[in-house]
């Protein structure tokens, strides 16, 4: 046997059950277990950031009203008004439960403690992908009629016929079927990735660092935990980039179906 | 596993090869309700009254400049009011100075012509006077030359002139001799 195989002999590497957890009480038929807590959590503390902000407002602001103005203004001038222009006022209240409810619940992978990303979840991304999903056909529907939705959807102006024949089914499909999938997928496989790295890189460490020291386990144990640390920080960079990406996708979708000039 | 059941415990492996793209009911459900609350929390309540208070802060900012500046011109108007006044001012007090130079050479003029008709009067006045007080004396002295010289005439002839009328004529001959002698002398 090499060298590596009996250096790893015991070690067994995180895997899908990391994302599995053990109900701790039942409501009616339905589980509540470590996700569902995490995610009231991240209601909470998402309702409680904004009330202590905004619950009174001062035209002179103090407190925690920077902060949160700070926050509003971010995602409105970097995400609401680049989409929806003069619209966007009335689409940030949308826009701001979306970005922190999604950046909160990333977040939770690394607070101690609760280090789980809630949107490892497929179910959480997805309840929100379908939620904006519904938005855009609402609003779609309302701004340019069922059938106006659907040709300027998938009928970009300005082709070759001939091009159509392979365009309309292209956008038709990505538009309407695709998209919530792919807006929730790209959220969850991005959390699902970094909290599977950083488990991997931690239990490397205490593997090798405290379960099985040896001689030569050693280095790789020291690389294991000096990456989570490295892999953590990256995480703290992804969460919040997913967590914008997230809700620019969403703004760009209910502008599509706002306005009929895309 | 080790660690993560080290870490917190309550991890379980429910089934051997889970499906992490399947979603939980109960995750669907809580994830939806727990969303849905934060949605009303935040876009009915707070965030409609972040952006009342973000647009009265860009009218307070704006009403601020706005004021400023009608202050400014305000200030502006009036400064120009007062440099106005201050220059109609002058003007008029160059007026009145000019007004009483030339009012004062005036007086000045017409108390030296009254001065000088003043004058001209008190000297014509005393000519008169001089000139009644010579014909008085003039007159009383021929009288008493008269008298005295036909007192004298009278005592010497020893006659009386009884004839007034006669003596008179006498009288004056004789002094218009006088005279005429005196201018002759003269």
């Amino acid at each position: 046997m090499s060298a590596p195989h009996i250096l790893a002999k015991d070690f067994e590497a995180p895997g899908l059950g990391l994302f599995q957890w053990k109900p701790l009480f039942h409501i009616g038929p339905f589980a509540v277990a470590k996700p569902i807590v995490l995610c009231a959590l991240v209601m909470i503390i998402v309702i409680a950031f904004f009330w202590a902000a905004f619950a009174k407002p001062k035209l002179v602001p103090r407190g925690w009203q920077n902060v949160g103005e700070v926050a509003y203004m971010f995602v409105r001038d970097e995400i609401g008004r680049p989409f929806l222009g003069k619209d966007s006022e009335k689409w940030m209240r949308l826009l701001i439960p979306v970005f922190f409810f999604v950046w909160l619940g990333n977040l939770m992978s690394v607070v101690p403690v609760a280090q789980f990303p809630v949107n490892s979840r497929i179910a959480f991304p997805l309840v929100l992908a379908v939620l904006i999903y519904l938005t855009f056909w609402v609003v779609g529907i309302k701004n340019q009629g069922f059938f106006g939705l659907l040709k300027n959807a998938t009928m970009p102006p300005d082709l070759p016929w001939a091009l159509y024949i392979i365009v309309i089914p292209i956008e038709f499909v990505s538009t309407f079927f695709i998209r919530p999938f792919t807006h929730a997928v790209r959220l969850f496989a991005n959390m699902f990735a970094g909290h599977l790295l950083i488990a991997l890189f931690a239990t490397v460490g205490f593997h090798f660092l405290w379960e099985k020291v040896t001689p030569l386990g050693f280095g790789v144990g020291v690389l294991g935990a000096v990456l989570t640390i490295v892999m953590t920080a990256f995480e703290l960079f992804i969460q919040a980039v997913q967590a914008y990406v997230f809700t620019l996708l969403a703004a760009f979708y209910i502008s599509a179906g706002l306005y009929s000039d895309h | 596993m080790m660690l993560a059941e080290h870490a917190a415990g309550f991890v379980a492996a429910a089934e051997k090869n889970p499906n992490p793209l399947l979603p939980d009911a109960a995750e669907m459900i809580f994830g939806t309700i727990a969303f849905l609350i934060v949605l009303f929390v935040l876009g009915k309540m707070l965030i409609p009254r972040i952006q009342q208070t973000l647009a009265e802060r860009t009218d307070a900012i704006e009403g601020g400049i706005k004021r400023a500046e009608e202050a400014q011109d305000e200030a502006q108007r009036v400064l120009e009011q007062y440099k106005e006044q201050l220059a109609e001012a002058r003007h008029e007090a160059a007026r009145l100075r000019e007004e009483a130079r030339e009012q004062g050479a005036q007086i000045i003029a017409e108390m030296r012509e009254q001065a000088q008709t003043e004058a001209q009067r008190v000297i014509d006045q005393a000519h008169a006077q001089i000139e009644a007080d010579r014909q008085q004396a003039f007159t009383r002295l021929r009288t008493e030359i008269g008298e005295l010289a036909v007192d004298l005439a009278s005592r010497i002839v020893g006659e009386s002139l009884e004839d007034e009328a006669r003596r008179r004529g006498t009288v004056d001959r004789f002094l218009d001799q006088l005279e005429d002698r005196a201018r002759a002398e003269a």
